[in-house]
């Protein structure tokens, strides 16, 4: 799966799609492999404060638990409900079906990486 | 290898067994008048007999648990590799002694005259416990190592606060058991992780560093660390710690590693849990109970849980005279069963024995590692003592990781060692053998993680399809995890 | 060498395997500076010289086997069927680890499973976890629950007639947590004063602990208390230190109640001079996530066979680490076990009759004393209170009146001058379905003689 590069991407391994002030946030396919099987997302509540680089949340496997973080500012409008029931989808679509949470950024996101560096920064950490 | 033609049988749930009209027991007769329990009790506040619960005859309670427990691997049965758990032999006179009358039935509400020989088999152990660690007192109050833990940092966040000081950090290593930082939290502190140094041993200088800031309370540290190394430096530690008024926290799982050899009243440790489940050989139980005592040094003597033991000429009595105690961490005071059983332990072995229970323990380990270091990778190479911390990483070029190899190792006939720690090295397999094994059992484990690293080599699928002779095979933890199933319910109708 | 240890023969190949000349060369790690030299033990001794020791112990001790026992306040002698010990000693469950390798645990794992069920079929909650250490430390695994459900609300709320080593314990455990604890006291009839419980709920606590049967014996009227708690927006915690009164009384679980905890002790765990005993945990599916202690689910092996692991790993110290739900790591399972075994003995019929016959040899008691009348020097504290099995008896000399008896080999009940100033001056009694009539008729005769 290559990384869509109608998104960003953090060196934390989550991508985040911006529209009209709106930013929507996953994990990147790289994260949930390295992850393994996901059994539970923890989302943050509607109405939360995030600065960027906050954590947002938790994602769990069997033996593992990993934060994810905001890649920008901002304020949660919305967590994806559907993965109580599902948490697998993250696995299967991180950048589809397993998005993780809406935000109302707070502003610009800085730092972040298109798919080609990221794509470049993931060959880079395998050494 | 393999014998899937044995008796083991299918069973199910106690409940499954349940046929109704079944009975289990027989009380004696009420001879007392019965009385209605609506007679003197509100309605609202009563309930009727509890539907679900099973009816089955006592035939069917033996065959039950009877037919569970071959499902069961156990150190009765062999070696246990399961490094920082010690599984030694849990000796049979124990067992005995513990079901004496006259100390299984004791009520611990009892006035002290009536229960002088329980007193001082608690003195005596503290005592012993003393006599090996080379510390000042002992409290036999925590249930476990962990609850040991939060005592220890319970009682040096008392010191502090009486020296009038707020402190709220405390140094643990990286390699460290999670107990460690979990218990710290428990106590009211701020965990701040120390990176180990590239040989896996404590990094003094970051140590050091940390402690300008003057707000750190203490370091937790295992001695020997996690990967079955002396930390060479603890005693500078230790006195680095004490220049600015820190506390030196020792956690005592790995004490199997030196008793009767070093002791951690020269490491100038300020408290240390013992586990007794692990050193003193109490049964792991399939998951406790255990029993951590906190032995500490005298600076820690006054904020000791109470009540405390004590021996006035052969007299014992139950002292709540501490004003600066941390007060009680469980009920009543001990888990004096496994006290029981540690003391009859410590007896058994005597001083000599107990040395070369340590010798025994560490040539063990180093047995194994020389028997494996040519097929199994060693990521720090300094001198092991009581266990070895192997890796899979000559494995993995073939996709097998320490998971397969520890359920290939299930189809040899024995428990894998354990594995996912210490988070420093990935892949880990923690081999610890204990002094209870003789050389024919570690040759046999030796030979089988030999075989199962030359089927890595030649086929890898086979190891990575493991086990195929136990009860079941490899169970779905995603699915367990995902869907959780906590309880058995009955059908609806 | 030492029949624990492997052999001379074992140790000198062993040693020549390794290429060291001595078994000194293997500590060679080990500064001299933290060496000690020969411990100040007596040397080893045979098994028969270990029984002589510990029967000699034993035998400075007074066994309630040889008396006619009423002590309770936590702790509770009831009949205990022959196979559970019998079960228990096999070296398959005793000697076994924590079921980590589920393959060759499911023995542990499966009667683990039995047992969370158990425990929610008596709580009337809908998950139970494998055991914690006692009915103290379940209450504060509980109150720290609550905290971390409710963080903004920095108060609890104890009843005052919570054990009073319960109540100990969770001081211990609250204070570094910054969290203030606040008694509400028994009222004249020994149950919770429910204006002031109500005061002191407020909006301001995170958790409320009540204990019934509380520990004057007397039972509390969960489901009016419970409604105030709710209605608070707190955590409603039912505390149990006597698990048989859940045969015949209606449990938290029942009255919405967030968690049920306490001390199993009472089915079938030897008193053993306080532990180990067995603490019990147990929540609604909405805390899940939040629960302390190991927990054991059902899934399926890669052939579709049903089999059992120890789950939801991930609230856990060893995964979890500073943020885990509890520092637990071993537990209790061997008790849980015992209790599985002896739960499923007594099953549906046995949890019921177990339950009537010791409330009803504490009516009998009860009776005998309200008998002695205006002329008896023991009354009962609270003759009005509902009971289980257990009650207060007024006397202004508890210990003497209980050092008399003993001498009639009557251990007569728990003085409350144990647990300090501030409860009423008498003793407790309790009763089992293992105590005689003729026990019973011998400790009123006492009473009346010797009060």
């Amino acid at each position: 799966m290559a990384n869509p590069s109608d998104r960003l991407y953090t060196k934390s391994h989550e991508w985040v799609q911006l529209a009209g002030g709106e930013a929507t946030v996953g994990i990147t396919q790289y994260a949930q492999e390295q992850l393994g099987d996901i059994v539970f997302v923890e989302l943050p509540a509607a109405g939360k404060q995030v600065t960027a680089g906050g954590v947002l949340g938790n994602i769990e496997s069997v033996k593992a638990v990993s934060e994810f973080l905001a890649p920008v500012g901002g304020e949660v409008i919305a967590a994806n409900g559907e993965l109580e029931g599902h948490p697998e989808l993250v696995n299967q679509d991180p950048y589809g079906k397993g998005w993780l949470v809406r935000l109302k950024a707070a502003g610009a996101p800085a730092g972040l990486m298109d798919a080609a560096a990221y794509e470049k920064f993931l060959a880079e950490e395998s050494h | 290898m393999s014998d899937k033609t044995s008796l083991r049988q299918r069973e199910g749930l106690i409940f499954e067994r349940s046929s109704p009209g079944r009975v289990g027991y027989q009380l004696p007769p009420l001879e007392v008048p019965p009385a209605d329990p609506a007679k003197t009790i509100p309605a609202g506040l009563l309930r009727g007999e509890i539907a679900d619960l099973p009816e089955v005859s006592e035939v069917d309670v033996v065959r039950h648990f009877t037919r569970l427990s071959k499902w069961n691997y156990s150190v009765d049965e062999g070696l246990y590799p399961l490094g920082s758990c010690t599984m030694k032999y849990n000796p049979r006179i124990n067992e005995e002694v513990v079901r004496l009358a006259g100390l299984a039935q004791l009520h611990p509400l009892q006035p002290e005259d009536q229960v002088q020989g329980a007193l001082a088999l608690m003195w005596e152990l503290e005592q012993a416990l003393i006599a090996v660690t080379g510390m000042a007192r002992v409290t036999l109050q925590p249930a476990a190592g962990a609850h040991g833990e939060l005592t220890g940092m319970l009682m040096i966040r008392k010191a502090l606060a009486d020296r009038g000081e707020k402190r709220t950090v405390v140094l643990i290593p990286d390699s460290a058991h999670g107990t460690n930082p979990a218990s710290a939290v428990f106590a009211g502190f701020e965990v701040v992780e120390i990176a180990s140094t590239p040989e896996g041993t404590l990094d003094l200088g970051a140590v050091g560093k940390r402690l300008e800031g003057g707000d750190v309370a203490a370091l937790m540290v295992t001695v020997p660390n996690t990967l079955g190394v002396f930390e060479p430096e603890i005693v500078k530690a230790a006195r680095m710690l004490h220049e600015r008024g820190a506390f030196l926290y020792m956690d005592g799982a790995n004490l199997n590693a030196f008793v009767g050899i070093a002791q951690p009243g020269k490491m100038a440790v300020d408290a240390l849990h013992i586990n007794l489940h692990k050193t003193f050989s109490t049964p792991h139980g399939g998951g406790g109970p255990g029993a951590g005592p906190v032995a500490v040094s005298d600076a820690l003597v006054p904020y000791l849980c109470v009540p405390t033991v004590e021996n006035a000429g052969g007299r014992f009595t139950l002292s709540y005279d501490r004003p600066k105690s941390i007060g009680k961490v469980r009920g009543f005071y001990g888990n004096f069963g496994m006290l029981v059983r540690a003391l009859a332990y410590i007896r058994s072995l005597g001083r000599d024995g107990l040395r070369l229970m340590a010798e025994g323990a560490v040539l063990n380990a180093n047995y194994i590692r020389k028997g494996l270091e040519a097929d199994y990778h060693l990521q720090y190479t300094g001198p092991s003592l009581h266990e070895v911390v192997f890796d899979d990483s000559l494995q993995a070029a073939a996709g097998v990781k320490n998971v397969d190899i520890a359920k290939r190792l299930l189809d040899y006939g024995f428990h894998p060692p354990t594995m996912s720690f210490p988070l420093i090295v990935h892949g880990a397999l923690m081999i610890e053998p204990t002094e209870s094994d003789g050389i024919d059992e570690l040759d046999a484990f030796i030979a089988a993680m030999r075989a199962i690293a030359r089927e890595a080599r030649e086929t890898p699928d086979l190891v990575k399809g493991a086990p195929y002779g136990t009860p079941v095979r490899r169970l779905d933890e995603v699915r367990a995890a995902r869907q959780p199933v906590l309880r058995w319910q009955a059908r609806k109708a | 060498m030492h029949r624990y240890l492997a052999g001379e023969d074992d140790r000198r190949r062993m040693l020549a395997a390794v290429g060291c000349s001595s078994v000194e060369d293997l500590f060679v790690s080990i500064p001299a500076e933290v060496r000690c030299g020969e411990l100040p033990l007596a040397t080893a001794r045979s098994e028969e010289e270990v029984r002589r020791e510990f029967w000699e112990l034993a035998g400075r001790n007074i066994a309630p086997e040889c008396t006619a026992s009423f002590l309770g306040a936590g702790v509770y002698r009831h009949v205990t069927p022959a196979v559970a010990d019998a079960l228990l000693q096999r070296g398959e469950f005793f000697t076994a680890y924590t079921p980590y390798q589920p393959e060759v645990s499911q023995g542990t794992l499966q009667a683990i499973f039995e047992f969370q069920t158990f425990i929610c079929q008596l709580t009337g909650m809908e998950v139970a976890n494998a055991s914690l250490y006692d009915g103290a430390t379940g209450v504060v695994e509980a109150v720290l629950m609550a905290h971390r459900l409710l963080p903004d609300r920095p108060r609890v709320v104890a009843a005052g007639s919570l054990h009073p080593d319960y109540r100990a314990v969770l001081d211990t455990y609250c204070a570094p947590q910054g969290l203030s604890v606040v008694t509400v006291p028994a009222d004249a009839t020994g149950r919770v004063d429910a204006a002031a419980f109500a005061k002191a709920v407020g909006s301001e606590a995170c958790a409320v602990v009540l204990q019934s049967p509380n520990s004057f014996g007397v039972i509390e009227d969960l489901p009016a208390l419970g409604a105030i708690v709710k209605s608070a927006g707190a955590m409603a915690i039912h505390a149990v230190a006597e698990a048989t009164s859940l045969g015949i009384l209606a449990p938290g679980g029942a009255f919405g109640y967030d968690v049920v905890c306490g001390e199993a002790q009472a089915f079938g765990i030897p008193a053993a001079f306080g532990g180990p005993h067995l603490g019990f945990f147990a929540t609604r599916q909405a805390h899940l996530r939040q629960l302390p202690g190991r927990l054991v689910g059902e899934t399926v092996d890669s052939e579709g066979t049903r089999g059992y692991v120890l789950t939801l790993s991930t609230r856990e110290q060893h995964i979890r680490r500073a943020k885990a739900t509890s520092n637990i790591c071993t537990n209790h399972g061997l008790m849980a076990l015992a209790a599985t075994i002896v739960l499923s003995l007594l099953g549906k019929k046995g949890v019921r009759e177990v339950a009537l016959a010791s409330h009803a040899t504490a009516e009998y008691l009860k009776a005998g004393i309200r008998a002695q009348g205006a002329g008896g020097k023991v009354k009962l504290a609270f003759p009005e209170a509902p009971t289980y099995n257990e009650f207060l008896v007024l006397h202004d000399d508890p210990d003497g009146l209980l050092a008399c008896m003993k001498e009639e080999l009557i251990l007569g009940g728990v003085s409350t001058t144990r647990f300090g100033a501030g409860l009423p001056r008498g003793f407790l009694v309790a009763a089992t379905e293992h105590n005689t009539r003729q026990e019973c008729d011998r400790l009123l005769d006492a009473l009346r003689r010797l009060a």
